[in-house]
C-alpha cells in the first residue's frame, strides 16, 4: 500500500514538475518578445513552414470535414423534418470548433513533430551548445520565431480552414443532397455571427501558440541519440493534441457558457 | 590566461568533476587527455557556461566568469566541436561568418561572406565549397568548416573538442597542422581534449591527464613520455592494465 501511495505521490510530484517546467518555458519564450534582438529571417521561414505548406493539409482536412458534416446534419435533421438546418450547422460546426480544433490538430501532427525533431536533433549534435558559444540565444533564435509564426499562421489556416469546410457542405448539399446553391449560401451568411468566426480565430491563435510551443519544449529538452529524439517527437505531438482539446474546452467555455 | 580552482559537478548520482585544477597559460596551448567519461568535456563547457559547475571559480584573463557579462566574454571564444555541430538549414558560408551577421560583431553581408571565404581558404577549402550545405561535405570537409568557423571571429581563446574523432590518419594530421598552424598564427590560447596520443604530440605545448574527475598530471608535452605517473603512463601506451580500470 506504501508502495503504491509512493508511486501515486512520485507520478503526480513529477507532472506537476512538468507543468511548472512548460509554464516556465512558455513565460520565457514570450518574455523574449520584449528584448531585442529579434531574427526576422527565422521569424519568415518558420512563418513558411508553418503557414504557407500547412495550407494542403489543413484546406484537404477541412473540405472533406465540411461534406461529411452535412451528410451527417441532413441524415440526423431528416429525422425530426429539420434537414434544412443543414447550411447553418455546417457552417456554425466549422467555424466554432471543427475549423479551429482540427486545423491545430493537423497542424500540431505536423509541425509540433518537425518542431521537436528539428531542434531534438539539433541538441544531439551539439548545434544548440554552438549557438550558445556564438553569442546567440536558442530561445531566441529557435523558440521565438517558431512560437510567434505559430501563433499568428494558425488563425489564417483556420479562416482558410473554415472557408473550404464550409464550401465542401456547400458542394454536398447542391449536388447530392439537393438543396438550392442560393439558399444554401444565404441560409450560412445569414446564421452566422461575427462573434462566431472571431472566437474560433481566437482558438486558432491559442493551438499555434500550444503546438509550437511543445515542439520546442520537447525538443530543447530531448534525450540522447535517436531513441531521445524520436521519444521527443511523439510527446510534443501527443502533449500538443491533449492541450489543444483541453484548451478547446477552456475557451468554450469562456466564449459561449451563458 | 585560463585558470580552474577547485571545480565539482555533478550529474545526478554522476560526480563527473571532483576538484579539477588547471592553468593554461596565456597563447599557450593546452590539451587535456583521459579516457572516455572522464569528464573533459563538462570541463570544456564549464568554461563557456554551457555547464555550470556546483563548486569551484573559473578565471579568464583574471576575471570571474560569473562575473563578466555573457555575450562579450563569448566573442573572445572560438570552438570546434566533436561533430563539427554545422548548421543543416544554413550554407557552409553562413555557417562560417554566423557570428559577423549577428550581434555586436555585425558586419555587412558581402563583406562577412568574404571573410567566410578567406577563412575556408585558410582551412584548405575552396570558395565553391561556400555555397554548399553541411550534408553534402564529408567529415574532414566538416571539420574543416568548423574549424573556419571557429576562428572566423579572430578569437583569443580557442577550444577543440576530439578534434580528429571520425576522421582516417592523413585527415587527421592535417586538421592537427591546421591546428597547430593557426593558434601559433593568431597567437590565441587552445584548449583541446582528444584521446589521440597523434594530435597530443602534434598540437600541444602542455598536457593534462585527467581521471576520475581530478587532474592527476600536468606538464610539458615533452615531459609526458617520462612524466612517471602511472596514468599517463598507461593512458599514453595505451595499456589494459595498470592503475585506470579498462571496464569503466
Amino acid at each position: 500500500m506504501t508502495r503504491f501511495l509512493a508511486s501515486v505521490g512520485r507520478t503526480v510530484l513529477s507532472a506537476l514538475a512538468m507543468v511548472g517546467s512548460v509554464a516556465l518555458f512558455a513565460l520565457e519564450t514570450v518574455s523574449h518578445l520584449l528584448r531585442p534582438p529579434f531574427y526576422w529571417r527565422e521569424f519568415w521561414q518558420a512563418l513558411i513552414q508553418i503557414g504557407w505548406l500547412s495550407l494542403p493539409v489543413v484546406g484537404l482536412t477541412a473540405f472533406f470535414t465540411g461534406g461529411a458534416l452535412a451528410l451527417q446534419i441532413f441524415a440526423g435533421g431528416s429525422r425530426y423534418g429539420a434537414e434544412a438546418v443543414v447550411p447553418s450547422i455546417v457552417a456554425i460546426g466549422m467555424v466554432r470548433e471543427l475549423g479551429p480544433v482540427l486545423g491545430g490538430l493537423m497542424v500540431a501532427a505536423r509541425v509540433a513533430s518537425s518542431i521537436a525533431a528539428e531542434i531534438g536533433t539539433m541538441k544531439v549534435t551539439e548545434q544548440i551548445d554552438a549557438l550558445v558559444t556564438l553569442s546567440t540565444n536558442p530561445m531566441k533564435y529557435l523558440t521565438l520565431p517558431r512560437v510567434l509564426a505559430a501563433t499568428l499562421a494558425v488563425p489564417v489556416l483556420v479562416a482558410v480552414g473554415d472557408s473550404v469546410g464550409i464550401f465542401g457542405g456547400y458542394l454536398v448539399g447542391v449536388n447530392r443532397l439537393g438543396f438550392n446553391g442560393a439558399v444554401y449560401l444565404k441560409n450560412t451568411v445569414d446564421f452566422l455571427e461575427q462573434w462566431d468566426v472571431v472566437s474560433g480565430l481566437f482558438k486558432g491563435a491559442a493551438f499555434g501558440f500550444i503546438v509550437a510551443t511543445m515542439g520546442c519544449y520537447h525538443g530543447m529538452n530531448s534525450g540522447r541519440g535517436a531513441q531521445g529524439v524520436g521519444r521527443a517527437t511523439k510527446s510534443a505531438v501527443v502533449s500538443a493534441s491533449v492541450l489543444i482539446f483541453a484548451a478547446n474546452y477552456i475557451l468554450t467555455e469562456l466564449f459561449f457558457a451563458a | 590566461m585560463i585558470e580552474l580552482r577547485d571545480i565539482h559537478k555533478t550529474f545526478g548520482s554522476n560526480h563527473v568533476l571532483r576538484g579539477v585544477n588547471l592553468t593554461v597559460p596565456k597563447g599557450s596551448s593546452m590539451v587535456i587527455i583521459g579516457g572516455s567519461g572522464t569528464g573533459k568535456s563538462v570541463t570544456l563547457k564549464c568554461i563557456l557556461g554551457l555547464v555550470t559547475p556546483d563548486q569551484g571559480q573559473i578565471f579568464v584573463s583574471g576575471q570571474n566568469v560569473e562575473d563578466v557579462s555573457r555575450d562579450p566574454f563569448l566573442a573572445r571564444f572560438g570552438m570546434l566541436f566533436q561533430g563539427a555541430a554545422l548548421f543543416d538549414s544554413l550554407p557552409v558560408w553562413q555557417n562560417v561568418a554566423f557570428r559577423l551577421m549577428r550581434g555586436a560583431l555585425k558586419r555587412p553581408k558581402a563583406e562577412a561572406r568574404e571573410i567566410a571565404i578567406e577563412k575556408l581558404r585558410r582551412v584548405g577549402l575552396k570558395p565553391e565549397v561556400a555555397d554548399k550545405f553541411p550534408a553534402e561535405l564529408s567529415g574532414g570537409m566538416q571539420k574543416r568548416v568548423g574549424l573556419a568557423r571557429a576562428i572566423a571571429a579572430d578569437p583569443e581563446i580557442i577550444f577543440f573538442d576530439e578534434p580528429t574523432t571520425g576522421l582516417d590518419p592523413i585527415m587527421s594530421g592535417v586538421i592537427n597542422d591546421l591546428i597547430r598552424e593557426i593558434v601559433t598564427e593568431m597567437g590565441a590560447t587552445a584548449l583541446t581534449i582528444t584521446h589521440d596520443m597523434t594530435s597530443v604530440r602534434a598540437i600541444a605545448d602542455n598536457v593534462a591527464m585527467l581521471h576520475d574527475g581530478v587532474v592527476k598530471w600536468t606538464g610539458p608535452v615533452n615531459d609526458m613520455d617520462t612524466s612517471g605517473d602511472p596514468y599517463v603512463d598507461q593512458f599514453i601506451h595505451g595499456r589494459a592494465e595498470g592503475p585506470i580500470a579498462a571496464v569503466r
